[in-house]
């Protein structure tokens, strides 16, 4: 039910945000160059060894996490390393909320229900 | 056995199924009674400020639940859910949709399949409620939905705050 007003929601939401955190982690190529920056920070070069695509490809989906601040980019030296936003990444965490509040409220009434009956 | 009532909600390993179980302190037959019949569905399914109104509810295999959710200011959203297996007191399978007033599909969100099983524990039900999605980005769309939801709620709440701080 948690959906019915989420989509109406939804709708004026997509014009005000352009991209979010659930946009970035729904494509499986940027998942993986997530799950590769869990274990360090990268160079585009590095990063861009794991996949068979372009360099220009990969690069174009780390650009998309850098806009939803889930990758930040700080230069070493002559080098640009990737590095992940953990703090953001807690966001992704934080998706079941809704859905635990939505089901524990509808499961109180049904104890009411169940002790009326 | 002890009942904690406490929610436990999660994504299970394929990534297109949520498990939702909860314990609940009454014989199954009376859970499975509030499950099944409109007039106690009515009474639990929506969250407050939100009210379940059934249409019609033909709960055998092959029946439907045809329902809408009406909201504090009278907004209507209609669902439909069609139930495909049905075993008594033990589980139901059934199909949930969003649809118009006459029960049509919209395709306004991903459908969602539901299996419902409650295991009985002597004077308690613990109740396991597993919706499957045809994909994990249909799951994902749920999400992001659920996610934007939340993140709503938080800033109507605001607004509230600063309605009645500041006035």
């Amino acid at each position: 039910m948690l959906i019915i007003f989420a989509t109406i929601k939804l709708q004026i939401l997509k014009k005000v945000t352009r991209r979010d955190v659930f946009q970035a982690i729904a494509d499986p190529t940027r998942r993986t160059i997530l799950n590769l920056l869990i274990v360090q920070s990268m160079t585009p070069n590095s990063l861009a060894e794991h996949f068979q695509s372009s360099r220009q490809a990969v690069s174009k989906h780390v650009n998309i996490l850098v806009e939803c601040q889930l990758v930040k980019q700080e230069p070493q030296g002559r080098e640009i390393y990737y590095h992940l936003n953990t703090q953001k990444m807690k966001e992704v965490d934080n998706w079941l909320a809704p859905f635990r509040k939505l089901w524990e409220d509808r499961f109180s009434q049904l104890d009411d229900v169940l002790n009326n009956l | 056995m002890i009942i904690t009532k406490e929610t436990n909600i999660r994504k299970d390993a394929s990534g297109k199924k949520l498990i939702v179980t909860r314990d609940f302190d009454a014989p199954v037959e009376k859970v499975w009674r509030a499950w099944t019949e409109s007039s106690l569905l009515d009474n639990w399914w929506a969250p407050r400020p939100w009210r379940a109104q059934t249409k019609s509810l033909a709960f055998k295999e092959g029946g439907r639940w045809l329902y809408a959710m009406v909201g504090p200011d009278g907004t209507r959203m209609c669902c439909r859910v069609d139930f495909q297996t049905i075993q008594l007191q033990k589980n139901f399978t059934a199909l949930s949709s969003f649809c118009d007033e006459n029960g049509m599909d919209t395709g306004t969100a991903p459908a969602m399949e539901w299996k419902v099983e409650f295991k009985s524990a002597g004077t308690a039900t613990m109740i396991m409620v597993e919706i499957s999605f045809d994909s994990e980005a249909d799951l994902q769309k749920i999400v992001e939905m659920g996610f934007k939801e939340g993140f709503t709620m938080a800033l109507g709440n605001l607004d509230e705050i600063l309605d009645t701080e500041l006035h």
